[in-house]
């Protein structure tokens, strides 16, 4: 792997998908070396833009035309998406990408479970149709607030063997959360794996029914970046390494994705993740 | 082409561009983008004795041309920082000027000597002395808020370090009078200047009524604070320029996304300009600075980055 690069290429498609748009970016030489898991980071406002940070979306899918391509699935909520959602075909993006470690695969065909909560499922098709290349059986699970914030459902039709949906409202699908259902999924299908991207509080429950039923969950984790490409230090979180200690790690550059199981979710709590007194140069008494 | 070569006291430099401290991390990520070597030097994330794990996140708020980082000086350690980055920034050949820190005189005194110690000392074209990090918890206690801390911890550093070595005091704007800071840092014995550090701020995140940042206040930094930057090196170069102060070169830093922006620190009396932030937005910045500066020069000129070094004083109009 040749790591990330910066390329400046034209929008393709900007299509809008229920709350969300899809959009479609020439971006050469990434198709190549990106795998499901993986994200981007876009410059927002053009060279002169007062917006300076960098905003990282996780790659929904990419393609070998025109020497490769690279989709992203975008929720227009603040000036800077609104700005990207507003641009048109043609229209130049900077883009750095791939960034980050993809969803490690099983070595042998064994059920898996892939878990979005709204267009935290982006990532999530391309992944599916990985995963049943490798013969494995892919059952996936879309959660959102209200119908209109779920993205994917007719995709996750035609990429997996079977689709779940709920809704906190009961808009579509059953009423109530993602991780009502899994252990169903879970124990009928035998899963071995749980793949997860989403907010931070339905990670840590996937990870927790995953471990119950004895299954490894993968989760992509959203933590806010100013940069993308490591160098910043914005965004961390206290993981469990294999050694048993706990650091703060930047999830751009050792994640997005992590084993649920050596996240610290106990750190979490009201918005803020705290340092966990026992992770590695935790303040002491006195703070830093 | 202009010459583009920069004197930092005993050193000569290649070109004045440099990274800055914290906006670079320690070369390896941002070597995809940028050729190291063809900086001018590559400035280091403030490195302390222990490890520290930083603040609570949200670390971050995105603020009109900037930002406020509330960090915490994250990072591995002067031991591992050594053997782990100083060692691969030696390995690929940049100059490298490294930044230090201590949450007391004592401790910036034993980071500086194991540095000087280290089999990988060989690539130090300086030492950053960074007593002005807003995000610590005594942040009462910013050195460079005050001239008898500033004093002393410079005294303990530059004797742990070769006589030959450039040391650079890193300043905070956010004092009554940056000149008699910069006063005591070299009377203590630093041989230069960085300025400026982030300014002190906060945002508050209006759906929660409550502070963005889980530490509250946040150093500020980006293209709104270039006037700051640009003021503050004036100030300090004028009073060299009077004798008030001896001179030294100055870093300067401070909201530089362009060639054209790297310019007017150099005509404000810097001898050399770290990128910072812009390089969150544009991970090649810190070369394509180099490149406009030197297309800047060409434009208006001048042959030399020596030339633009505190021009603006000599022509202000004397009214």
């Amino acid at each position: 792997m040749s790591g990330p690069a910066q390329t400046r290429g034209p929008l393709v498609t900007n299509e809008v998908v229920g709350a969300y748009h899809r959009l479609t970016i020439a971006a050469p030489g990434v198709a190549d070396a990106a795998a499901p898991g993986q994200f981007v980071a876009v410059a927002v406002g053009g060279p002169t833009s007062a917006q300076l940070l960098r905003r990282c979306f996780s790659l929904h899918a990419v393609s070998a035309e025109d020497g490769g391509r690279l989709a992203v699935v975008v929720a227009a909520k603040g000036a800077g998406t609104q700005w990207l959602t507003a641009l048109r075909p043609g229209d130049l993006v900077d883009v750095v990408a791939p960034l980050g470690r993809p969803f490690p695969l099983p070595d042998e065909p064994c059920a898996c479970v892939l878990v979005g909560g709204g267009y935290g499922s982006a990532p999530l098709f391309w992944l599916a149709e990985v995963l049943r290349a490798r013969g494995c059986r892919v059952e996936m699970i879309l959660g959102a607030g209200s119908a209109d914030r779920l993205y994917g459902v007719e995709e996750a039709g035609r990429v997996a063997d079977a689709v779940h949906v709920t809704t906190d409202d009961g808009s579509l699908g059953r009423r109530g959360w993602v991780s009502e259902v899994l252990p169903e999924v879970i124990e009928r299908t035998g899963a071995r794996y749980a793949y997860a991207c989403g907010p931070m509080g339905m990670l840590a429950a996937v990870t927790e029914v995953a471990t119950a039923h004895e299954a490894t969950a993968y989760v992509a984790v959203e933590e806010s970046m100013a940069c993308g490409i490591g160098v910043c230090m914005t965004c961390v979180l206290p993981v469990r390494r294999d050694d048993g200690v706990t650091a703060m790690v930047r999830s751009c550059v050792d994640g997005p994705v992590f084993r649920g199981d050596q996240v610290r979710w106990d750190a979490y709590a009201d918005g803020v993740c705290r340092v966990p007194a026992d992770a590695l140069g935790a303040p002491r008494p006195g703070g830093h | 082409m202009a010459d583009l070569t920069t004197r930092l006291g005993s050193v000569t430099l290649p070109n004045p561009i440099l990274t800055a401290s914290g906006c670079a991390a320690n070369g390896r990520e941002l070597h995809h983008f940028v050729d190291l070597t063809g900086l001018g030097a590559f400035v280091t994330k403030t490195v302390m004795a222990d490890p520290r794990a930083g603040r609570p996140t949200p670390r971050m708020a995105e603020t009109p041309s900037g930002m406020l980082n509330s960090i915490g000086l994250q990072g591995p350690g002067i031991a591992a920082f050594l053997d782990h980055d100083l060692t691969w920034l030696a390995s690929v050949g940049a100059r490298v000027i490294v930044s230090i820190a201590g949450n007391t005189a004592a401790e910036f005194a034993t980071v500086a000597r194991a540095l000087a110690a280290h089999p990988a000392f060989g690539c130090v074209v300086g030492v950053e002395i960074n007593i002005s990090c807003p995000n610590v918890a005594n942040r009462g206690l910013v050195f460079a808020c005050d001239a008898v801390s500033s004093r002393e911890v410079i005294t303990l550093v530059t004797a742990e370090l070769p006589p030959q070595t450039p040391t650079f005091a890193k300043l905070t704007p956010d004092v009554t009078d940056i000149v008699a800071i910069a006063d005591a840092a070299l009377d203590a014995g630093a041989r230069g200047l960085t300025l400026i550090n982030t300014l002190l701020g906060i945002v508050i995140d209006t759906d929660r009524m409550r502070p963005q940042l889980a530490g509250v206040t946040g150093g500020l930094s980006g293209p709104a604070i270039r006037p700051v930057a640009v003021r503050a090196i004036w100030q300090v170069y004028a009073a060299m320029l009077e004798d008030r102060l001896p001179t030294v070169p100055i870093l300067g830093v401070g909201g530089v996304r362009t060639g054209r922006d790297a310019l007017e620190l150099l005509a404000a009396g810097a001898a050399a300009v770290q990128v910072g932030t812009a390089t969150f937005n544009d991970p090649s910045a810190p070369g394509r600075v180099r490149d406009e500066l030197d297309a800047a020069l060409d434009e208006r000129g001048f042959t030399s980055v020596g030339e633009v070094v505190g021009l603006a004083h000599e022509r202000k109009v004397r009214l």
